[in-house]
């Protein structure tokens, strides 16, 4: 029987633009509201998910509040910073190297298409750096392989957003129609703008801690991060030496799995999934690679209402990244705290009924996925 | 001046005006790569050779960039897309002559070409697919 590790602080500063409002500030907002919950405890590490944040962009939000003198790393997983910074924070805790570890991840994401220095100069120039465009052929390719059509990404679009805006953190609070989504503007085929989420600004912390004795309180079943196989790139966007993903199984699936095998429990045991939704079509590729339902089956999935609020179940509750928009440290965290608070029940008009086991999930550049079970 | 080539080792430039990528093959792997890499990147196998790589394939996926991307200046709307060349099997990420997403067709047939694209201090040389037909 491994250790224990429990949840027992969440805190969030929301997702937006927050124009002279710096990464720290955000940064002490969310780490000061997870360590009041928590109960103020001492902690033993501390790892910050943080993409653009420049260098040592966790000890300035732990200078900022005086709580520095423990070991403080900055990690960097794209997409999926906080939840590799999760990932970390657990492994110590199971190990027996630390009693308590606050995790916590900032961003402040530059305004417009992402510049990353992923792609080397040749590839900005040629314009092969153009991230949009890579979400565009994976997204072309699930519709020709899955049967689907724009139509269904709109829904996912409306799913989302009509979700989000009982989300008081999100950045887009608006419900919207799947006519409107079709008619916003073209970014690249199939993709139209509101069915891409919005890079954003925002900090999220959670305080973990070993928990040997007894139930209660909130379980992190499980944290574990994957990077693609060689060959397998398509996947994320990003691809270096040509594609060859044919029957090479995705970062996701291999993290899902990993996720599921450590938590001891399988999709069918979930009742409530938080996945990373940066296109529509990223949200319908998810439903398949994290066993939710067989490939090719998404339209039949969507169709039935069971990823509503409401519905057997639920992905994003939240509104998705497609209503928070995206601060890539702090994103994968926000989709853990949305899921506590789904567990705990105060999730308020979007309340997933009775939800005991919680799946988070997020992709990022390298290609990288990371999935965190949690569990009451 | 002649315009350049947008990076070195990319592809091989000729007198008549056609372009031919330039890739890697590892004999221990019996795979295909581009741009060519010190090692296979399906195995990490060393023994890489410099290959020309063919320059027929087909339309695997495409769609257009409408908005310049960071660090790009040409123009935009542009095809964006991925060939798979018809010898190697190997899929290339590459930019399109055909930017109306609605003029291509999964599978059809694509030929290698020359693009000439604006650049810091003038022009510049990189490849892009055209319809075969």
């Amino acid at each position: 029987m491994s250790t224990r590790v429990e949840i027992s602080g969440i805190g969030i500063h929301p997702f937006g633009r927050f124009d002279g409002v710096t990464n720290t500030d955000m940064g002490v907002h969310a780490v000061r509201a997870a360590l009041t919950e928590a109960g103020n405890p001492r902690f033993d590490a501390a790892f910050c998910g943080t993409a653009y944040g420049g260098v040592a962009s966790g000890h300035k939000v732990l200078g900022a509040l005086a709580r520095t003198g423990m070991p403080i790393v900055d990690v960097e997983a794209g997409c999926a910073s906080g939840g590799a910074a999760l990932q970390l924070a657990a492994g110590a805790i199971r190990a027996g190297q630390y009693d308590c570890v606050l995790v916590f991840g900032v961003e402040k994401m530059p305004k417009g298409i992402i510049r990353s220095s992923f792609f080397e100069p040749w590839r900005e120039e040629a314009g092969l750096a153009a991230t949009p465009a890579y979400f565009a052929l994976r997204a072309q390719r699930l519709l020709r392989e899955a049967g689907l059509t724009k139509e269904h990404l709109a829904d996912v679009v409306v799913k989302n957003r009509r979700n989000g805006v009982h989300n008081p953190n999100a950045m887009f609070r608006k419900q919207v129609t799947a006519e409107a989504v079709l008619a916003s503007r073209l970014v690249c085929e199939p993709l139209h703008l509101w069915m891409l989420c919005s890079p954003n600004e925002g900090a999220a912390a959670i305080v973990l801690r070993r928990a040997d004795n007894g139930a209660g309180g909130i379980t992190l079943a499980s944290a574990r991060l994957r990077s693609h196989l060689p060959g397998s790139v398509l996947g994320e966007a990003t691809p270096l030496s040509g594609i060859d993903d044919t029957d090479i199984t995705p970062p996701s699936t291999l993290a899902a799995t990993d996720a599921y095998e450590e938590a001891g429990i399988g999709p069918d045991d979930l009742d409530v999934v938080e996945c990373q939704d940066t296109d529509a079509a990223r949200e319908l590729l998810a439903y398949q690679e994290l066993g939710l339902c067989a490939p090719g089956e998404q339209a039949k999935l969507l169709a039935s209402g069971d990823t509503e609020i409401g519905g057997a179940r639920p992905v994003n509750p939240s509104g998705g990244l497609l209503s928070k928009g995206e601060p890539l440290g702090a994103s994968a965290l926000g989709q853990v705290i949305e899921l506590v608070h789904q567990l705990r029940g105060e999730a308020g008009p979007r309340q997933v009924e009775n939800a005991r086991v919680g799946l988070a999930h997020t992709v990022g550049r390298g290609a990288n996925a990371c999935c965190v079970v949690v569990t009451r | 001046m002649p315009a350049r080539a947008i990076s070195d080792g990319l592809f091989e430039l000729h007198d008549d005006g056609t372009i031919a990528l330039v890739g890697g093959y590892s004999p221990t792997s019996g795979r295909y790569h581009f741009p060519r890499l010190d090692a296979c990147p399906f195995t990490g196998a060393e023994d890489v050779e410099t290959v020309t790589l063919s320059s027929d394939g087909t339309l695997w996926a495409w769609t257009a960039v409408t908005a310049a991307p960071p660090g790009y200046v040409g123009p935009v709307p542009f095809g964006f897309g991925v060939v798979e060349l018809t010898e190697e099997k190997l899929r290339v990420i590459t930019r399109l002559t055909e930017s109306d997403p609605a003029a291509l067709e999964y599978g059809q047939a694509m030929r290698l070409v020359a693009d000439t694209l604006p650049g810091d201090g003038g022009e510049v040389v990189t490849w892009a697919f055209e319809p075969a037909r």
